[in-house]
């Protein structure tokens, strides 16, 4: 088993303890609700898209570190981006701690998807990826269902 | 620290849990683990591996079928455990002990066969806010049958079943109360005797869900005179994929079966079919015969330890638990009313739950993190998740103190 340090770095944690972007969104385009049935955690992510570009990200919801801090990253990484360049630093990311074949990213995205590194730790304890992917799915879902909302489950 | 040596000889007086250490192999093959999931799965005496390999080995034919010796043999060996549940309940025939998979099929067929045929429209179902989701989510599946209602009892300001509310509850329509007789979250032991009292007074069935009750104190169905007990297997030391329906005989009786198949039937015709008197008219199929015997290893295993002495012993290291807990900063034991027995949960300031986990994980400490499946609990609670230590009889004073000291190593890292 690794270092407890590698999984709960400090990046983590800080963005654990004071998440960035952690507000509702009243005038959101498009948001979803996250859950994980398992735990209980659960997650809305908010958007506001200007086409594919996504002008606004914001989040709430209650979640262990890993999940709240991989939340508050993923608002961070992915505002001011296309739809299409968050969900290539999903995928990369997602296989990345679900230990499945690494996919490359375009090398304008290289740097945010270093970001998220810290993150990759929890491959080594399988019951806590969908920690790390929660907010993620919800930003997937919300892009789908657009303004009406939608929950996505991780089971 | 002279209460912590105050309570140690205590603690260590009803049973020798180092010695009784020995006869579980898992500690052998993960020396330093401090396991303290009991109430999720209790880890099995080699009593009962063996025993179980054993029958594989020199007796196994499967029962109540064949003629040859084998097989009656076999048939034997699975009847023989039947005998040893009635006698750890004290049921007065075995005809009253169903084999089941485990506490959760027992409820659901209670709900399906005798709630199906008994329960009419507008009759009352009394559960209580501490209940496992098992103990509402078949009686939510019958309701869909039959518009039945579901009414819980609330909890008192000290975390333990309200009776004044109870009462209040209680009514002519109320046909059935369905209650844990242990909590699996807080550990609070349910005034059982006075509930099965007062409803019984008001005409109404109680079944008790005793999967965390009956690895950890006697159970005396007579002397309760409850009408149905349910508990599992693989939390009283035996194997997984087994546990026991009690029921009253005349319950039973007017019971409908509630699958069908071979080992439950009389006769059958392609017109007609008439089943077989309780037990069997309630085990359809080849049953988990290995599973069963294997159970009447483990039960014969807690007697051997004594059961007086299990209960004494997780009273003690309960009450140890709970100080420790309570005397951290920072920590927050949930509250289990009057009387608490092998289950403490507790909430970390600043900590999540699944954090808190993984972070004792790591120190060998093993707890389970969670909604403990019983999520209404949890939103009375107003948390999202506890962490649940529990105790078994291999559990000591110094599982309690590694958590504490686990515990101290997670607030260290998260502190800031």
């Amino acid at each position: 088993m690794m270092n407890l340090r590698e999984l709960y770095q400090d990046i983590i944690l800080d963005h654990g303890r004071h998440p960035r972007n952690f507000h509702g969104m009243p005038g959101a385009s498009h948001f979803a609700h996250g859950h994980n049935p398992l735990c209980g955690d659960r997650v809305t992510v908010y958007l506001k898209l200007d086409g594919e570009r996504i002008v606004d990200v914001s989040f709430e919801g209650r979640g262990c570190a890993i999940s709240t801090a991989s939340a508050s990253l993923m608002t961070e990484i992915i505002k001011g981006k296309t739809i299409d360049e968050a969900e290539a630093l999903f995928k990369s990311f997602h296989a990345k701690v679900t230990g499945a074949e690494p996919l490359a990213v375009p090398p304008a995205l290289m740097e945010d998807e270093e970001r998220l590194d810290p993150l990759t730790g929890v491959k080594t304890y399988p019951a806590r990826v969908k920690c790390a992917t929660l907010a993620w799915h919800a930003f997937e879902a919300a892009v789908k269902s657009g303004a009406v909302g939608a929950t996505v489950k991780t089971e | 620290m002279s209460i912590v040596s105050n309570l140690r000889p205590r603690v260590l007086r009803a049973l020798d849990p180092r010695a009784i250490r020995r006869d579980f192999p898992i500690f052998e093959r993960n020396p330093g683990l401090v396991f303290l999931d009991s109430a999720a799965s209790a880890q099995k005496p080699r009593q009962v591996i063996d025993g179980v390999a054993e029958y594989y080995r020199t007796d196994y034919a499967n029962v109540h079928r064949g003629v040859y010796r084998l097989s009656s043999s076999s048939t034997d060996q699975y009847e023989k455990a039947r005998e040893i549940v009635r006698r750890f309940l004290n049921a007065e025939s075995t005809d009253e002990i169903v084999f089941v998979r485990g506490t959760t099929e027992a409820i659901n067929l209670v709900a399906q066969s005798w709630g199906a045929a008994c329960l009419k429209p507008g009759d009352e179902v009394l559960l209580s806010d501490i209940e496992h989701h098992s103990n509402i989510v078949p009686w939510q599946l019958l309701r869909e049958r039959i518009p039945i209602k579901l009414l819980s009892v609330p909890l008192d300001a000290t975390g333990g079943f309200d009776l004044a509310a109870f009462e209040r509850l209680l009514s002519p329509r109320t046909k059935l109360v369905a209650i844990a007789h242990i909590s699996n979250v807080t550990g609070h032991v349910l005034p059982v005797e006075t509930v099965i009292r007062m409803a019984h007074a008001r005409g109404a069935k109680v079944l008790l869900d005793g999967a965390q009750a009956a690895p950890r104190l006697p159970v005396d169905v007579r002397a309760l005179d409850v009408d149905f007990y349910a508990f599992s297997g693989h939390k009283t030391y035996g194997p997984t994929g087994i546990g026991v329906l009690y029921g009253k005989r005349a319950l039973l009786d007017a019971m409908p079966p509630w699958q069908g198949g071979g080992s439950m039937i009389e006769t059958v015709t392609l017109e007609k079919t008439t089943f077989l008197e309780p037990p069997h008219r309630f085990e359809a199929g080849t049953p988990d015969i290995s599973g069963a015997i294997g159970l009447g290893y483990a039960l014969d295993y807690i007697d051997s330890v004594g059961r007086d002495a299990v209960r004494e012993h997780e009273e003690a290291l309960t009450g140890y638990a709970v100080q420790r807990l309570a005397a951290l900063p920072g920590v927050n034991v949930m509250a289990a009313g009057q009387r608490q027995l092998g289950v403490v949960s507790f909430t970390v300031d600043g900590i999540h739950p699944h954090d808190l986990g993984t972070v004792l994980d790591q120190h060998n400490v093993a707890v389970r993190a969670g909604h403990h499946c019983a999520q209404p609990l949890m939103d009375h609670l107003g948390v999202v998740g506890t962490a649940r230590a529990s105790f078994g009889v291999y559990s000591d004073e110094t599982d309690a103190d590694a958590l504490v000291a686990a515990i101290l190593k997670a607030q260290e890292m998260f502190r800031g």
